[in-house]
């Protein structure tokens, strides 16, 4: 055999390496030049005032989809409409009349982190921009 | 129990362990979230560009693809361009239903011996379809994971996340792929384990990328579901990664260091790996030929140059010699 192997084929096998190495490194050139700030969601004056959210804040970053959730069937399907928080206070279990109370601006607040996470829930389809549920 | 597959279950656990306890006791983030998947990206580029070129470099003697069926010869007799490629264009077919749709597992069969004695092969699916359920979410949950590694997030990785969680089920929605993914993976585990003759031929190292991606999914799937983590934290650090400026976000729980660990083991082990057949079933000699062996000398590669000393030579050195002796010789 001889000494110095070549590559056989060696336009194919570097043009198909290219094209590989091209589509995994996606991430790193589809984002050059391209700044990706971190979304700072903006409190209202009201949200300031309460200090806190039904619950602590890292908490409701993780799980206030599953609260959401877990309220939904609480109240369609048990008519329970009485949230209870860890710290023993009560809250009506309802996004238009307790969340977007406070949480009132929803583009500058629900919608900075959704879109950086490209998250696009379907919760808006209703409770937003409708007229307010009767109490 | 089955040394085999307790000792790649024996090393994913510690793997687990070793990046959860790192993280939660050890505040080792720095290692686990940047250090380690850069280490990664690096080892899984060179590693398969190396085995590529390893390949590359390796003669072919004789042309040797698996027929499938008849090779084309004389007009009257059919042949089969698919399965039997003459031209380069039936090898580029055949590659791309190899590749995206695995039939060379879809002509797997199986073979049992019932009385008489008498011999039976029957069609087996299940490898195939686990295969292509396998390896088709797999995919499916790569792409849809771009969404933590692009910003603005292209239009397609949303469409297909849309598509991936048609049922709307739960918020966060559950996903197919994931599940689908799961399932797989744990039948191809079960099939290793279960059919005698496949058990036979496993080693600790087809089990170990089968538990290893079953932990991905199942660690994967715990932060979505179960143990949710901060997402807008996890999108930073992933975002840090691609564009060069690493940080390590505060509040991400030890379950989402042990999810990158895991990928970035995968992809430092995937060119040392059976997992090479992603860039292996291109380089394969049995597939990516044509079998024009009838029609088109190939001549192999490492062939030697023959020395030779033809006639004309010979008697160009001997001719005095010749002349004398009185021998007749073509030119004088």
């Amino acid at each position: 055999m001889p000494e110095e192997k070549k590559i056989y084929n060696k336009g194919f096998v570097v043009a198909g390496l290219i094209i590989f190495i091209t589509i995994f490194m996606f991430p790193f050139w589809y984002n050059l030049g391209k700044a990706a700030p971190v979304p700072e969601p903006v409190l209202t004056e009201k949200a300031k005032a309460a200090k806190e959210c039904i619950e602590p804040k890292s908490y409701m970053k993780a799980e206030h989809m599953q609260i959401l959730d877990d309220w939904r069937s609480s109240v369609v399907r048990d008519e329970n409409r009485v949230y209870v928080s860890s710290k023993e206070k009560e809250f009506d279990m309802s996004l238009s009349n307790t969340c977007l109370d406070c949480h009132s601006n929803k583009a500058d607040f629900c919608d900075k982190c959704h879109n950086y996470a490209s998250v696009n829930p379907y919760c808006w389809d209703c409770h937003i921009d409708k007229p307010k549920e009767n109490k | 129990m089955n040394v085999k597959y307790m000792f790649s279950l024996v090393a994913v656990i510690l793997l687990f362990l070793l990046a959860y306890i790192g993280v939660e006791a050890a505040g080792l983030q720095v290692l686990f979230g940047i250090v380690i998947p850069y280490a990664a990206i690096i080892i899984f580029i060179i590693g398969v560009v190396n085995r590529v070129i390893g390949w590359a470099r390796s003669p072919v003697p004789f042309r040797i693809p698996s027929t499938c069926g008849q090779q084309r010869s004389l007009p009257w007799i059919k042949s089969s361009e698919l399965d039997n490629p003459f031209t380069t264009p039936g090898v580029v077919a055949r590659m791309f239903l190899e590749v995206l749709f695995f039939r060379s597992l879809f002509r797997n069969t199986k073979t049992t011996i019932a009385e008489g004695p008498k011999i039976y092969f029957s069609i087996e699916m299940w490898l195939w379809l686990a295969a292509l359920a396998f390896h088709w979410s797999f995919l499916t949950v790569i792409v849809r994971h771009l969404r933590l590694f692009t910003e603005p997030v292209p239009f397609w990785i949303a469409l297909l996340e849309k598509a991936d969680g048609f049922f709307q089920v739960g918020v966060p929605g559950i996903f197919l792929s994931g599940l689908v993914l799961l399932a797989a993976v744990f039948y191809l585990f079960l099939r290793r384990v279960i059919i005698p003759q496949v058990n036979y031929v496993s080693l600790s190292q087809d089990f170990f990328p089968l538990f290893l991606i079953f932990g991905i999914a199942f660690t994967g799937i715990l932060m979505r579901h179960f143990a949710k983590i901060d997402v807008t934290g996890a999108k930073q650090l992933a975002m840090g990664l691609v564009t060069f400026h690493p940080t390590i976000p505060q509040g991400i729980g030890g379950i989402f260091y042990v999810h990158v660990f895991f990928v970035s083991v995968l992809l430092a082990y995937f060119p040392f790996s059976k997992l090479m057949h992603m860039g292996g079933i291109f380089m394969s000699p049995t597939r990516n030929l044509t079998c024009n062996t009838r029609a088109v000398r190939h001549i192999n590669p490492w062939n030697y140059p023959v020395e030779t000393h033809t006639y004309d030579e010979y008697e160009e050195e001997f001719r005095e010699k010749m002349i004398e002796a009185g021998l007749p010789v073509e030119k004088e």
